[in-house]
């Protein structure tokens, strides 16, 4: 479904990405996991358009998505949940919401969407008057996916969504998380809770400082001696 | 000791000049709030639609509402030309250079019409009734310009509330990026706001017009007035700007008629700086 072969990116002069290879097949969940600063988060604006690749090429459903604007990948499929969630703290629940269905396609299915989200986060239903700054950390994160869902996406793409959330959300959101799954959404999530998102996931890569350490199937990984050491805290 | 009657009359005539200053920091704070960029040249481009009104009503004898449209359309293509000419091929350098630009746009502008117009002033003349209220005498013209400029706030306050491109301009305000990502292409969201400005432009102009004589260097009296506005309003804040306005207007009136008008714009400056120390986020900023 999305494949990226040798891709550099960064900004300016700063290159935060080497040479990244990595493919998402459709139905999966996958993961890409590392320490701060690796280029987890450059990774995910590379693939949904935010910044433009040096190098290299990425393909969605095998057409080339590489370096077109943000505003037109979403369009094709991929929704960016991006880090710190960015949702419109001035407006409301319900027109955070409306904004995800932004592109005309997505609005027609407005109705539907807006019905499969709030079965997804029912709070979301409920505080649909409310500012969304006024939302818990949680809540926000709920609405940042949940606007994402909006544009009807096939790929899902998560940046650190645990971030900033309390154990117990974080619990919850990983459960939420999983739901979106099982209703057919593809995804690729970026994160640094390391021993969570290795239950939820399929597979998963191993960042370091912009470059592909290793990658294997999720249980597979967290067994691994270092990955187990250096990140799971076991 | 003043006549209580002269100061009512300063009251209500602040009152009526608020609204209108209202209007021209609110276009001013649209594109601000939208695009971070202050346009220097904002009220010189009203300038530019008050001699539209003045060549279609004065010159060429059509009825003023005719002449009111045309300048919102000028507007609206103006805040079009401004930010596809100037703007756009510098949206990604630094705020100086935008700043340099449209500083740059209000010299040509006032050069420009003093070399197709001459430093005439000019003005359209209406036949309005007189109105008096309690022996003060209003003018119709003033309260006209105040009545449309309340009613022209209230349709952008319901266009950014209950429209969905309207919400997508405050949605953009709040997170330029958040927005692409929702598919949002920035530069279209940006032209509709350029629009939007640049016919609430044309809007105060017509409203001008009926009031004042326009020259060239007209935005030299309103311009400094709009931004001491916003700033003091905290700039991007519509509410905040729409209380400004009346504060600087209200000191400029009644100053005004206790000492001279030079005395009220020299106390509504002094108000600004002393504000500015106070209140430096505005009036409507929470301390933090």
């Amino acid at each position: 479904m999305l494949e990226l072969t040798n891709v550099t990116a960064g900004y300016g002069q700063f290159t935060a990405l080497w040479d990244v290879s990595l493919r998402v097949e459709a139905g999966e969940a996958v993961a890409v996991v590392g320490p701060n600063g690796a280029g987890k988060t450059t990774l995910m604006r590379v693939i949904s358009g935010l910044i433009a690749p040096k190098a290299g090429e990425l393909r969605f459903e095998g057409r080339p998505i590489g370096g077109h604007p943000a505003y037109e990948i979403v369009g094709r499929g991929i929704a960016h949940v991006p880090e710190g969630r960015r949702i419109f703290p001035a407006l409301t629940v319900a027109d955070n919401l409306r904004m995800g269905a932004f592109l005309p396609a997505a609005r027609r299915k407005f109705a539907e969407s807006l019905t499969r989200v709030y079965a997804l986060f029912p709070v979301l239903e409920e505080r649909h008057k409310q500012r969304a700054g006024s939302l818990s950390g949680g809540e926000q994160q709920m609405l940042a996916v949940g606007r994402a869902l909006m544009s009807g996406p096939r790929l899902i793409l998560l940046d650190e969504p645990s971030m900033g959330l309390a154990p117990v959300m974080v619990l919850r959101l990983f459960d939420l998380i999983r739901r979106v799954r099982q209703e057919g959404y593809t995804i690729l999530v970026v994160e640094q809770n390391v021993r969570q998102v290795l239950k939820l996931v399929d597979r998963a890569y191993l960042l370091e400082v912009g470059r592909i350490k290793m990658e294997g199937r999720a249980d597979a990984l967290a067994d691994q001696d270092f990955v187990r050491k250096a990140y799971v805290g076991l | 000791m003043i006549d209580p009657l002269f100061l009512a009359e300063a009251a209500v005539n602040g009152l009526l000049l608020g609204g209108i200053l209202a209007l021209l920091a609110l276009g001013l704070n649209l594109i601000f709030g939208v695009i971070d960029i202050v346009w220097i040249a904002y009220v010189d481009l009203v300038m530019i639609c008050m001699y539209a009104v003045y060549f279609v009503v004065q010159v060429y004898g059509w009825p003023i509402w005719v002449g009111g449209l045309a300048s919102v359309g000028l507007g609206a293509l103006l805040g079009l030309g401004v930010h596809l000419l100037i703007i756009t091929p510098i949206l990604a350098s630094a705020p100086v250079n935008q700043l340099l630009a449209t500083g740059g746009l209000l010299f040509f502008l006032q050069s420009f019409a003093t070399f197709l117009w001459t430093t005439d002033h000019r003005s359209v003349r209406l036949t309005l009734p007189r109105l008096e209220l309690f022996d003060m005498p209003i003018s119709v013209a003033r309260l006209i310009a105040f009545a449309l400029s309340i009613l022209v706030m209230l349709g952008l306050y319901l266009f950014l509330t209950r429209t969905y491109i309207g919400t997508a301009i405050r949605a953009v305000s709040q997170d330029r990026e958040a927005m692409a990502l929702m598919g949002a292409n920035p530069q279209r969201v940006y032209l509709v706001t350029s629009a939007v400005g640049g016919a609430i432009a044309g809007v105060a102009a017509a409203l001008l017009i009926i009031q004042y004589a326009v020259h060239p260097f007209f935005g030299a009296a309103f311009g400094p007035l709009t931004f001491m506005i916003c700033v003091l309003g905290g700039l991007g804040n519509m509410v905040g700007a729409f209380v400004a306005s009346f504060i600087m207007s209200e000191v400029i009136a009644i100053s005004g008629v206790i000492w001279s008008t030079e005395m009220g714009y020299v106390i509504a400056f002094v108000v600004f700086i002393v504000m500015i120390f106070v209140r430096p986020g505005g009036i409507l900023a929470r301390r933090g």
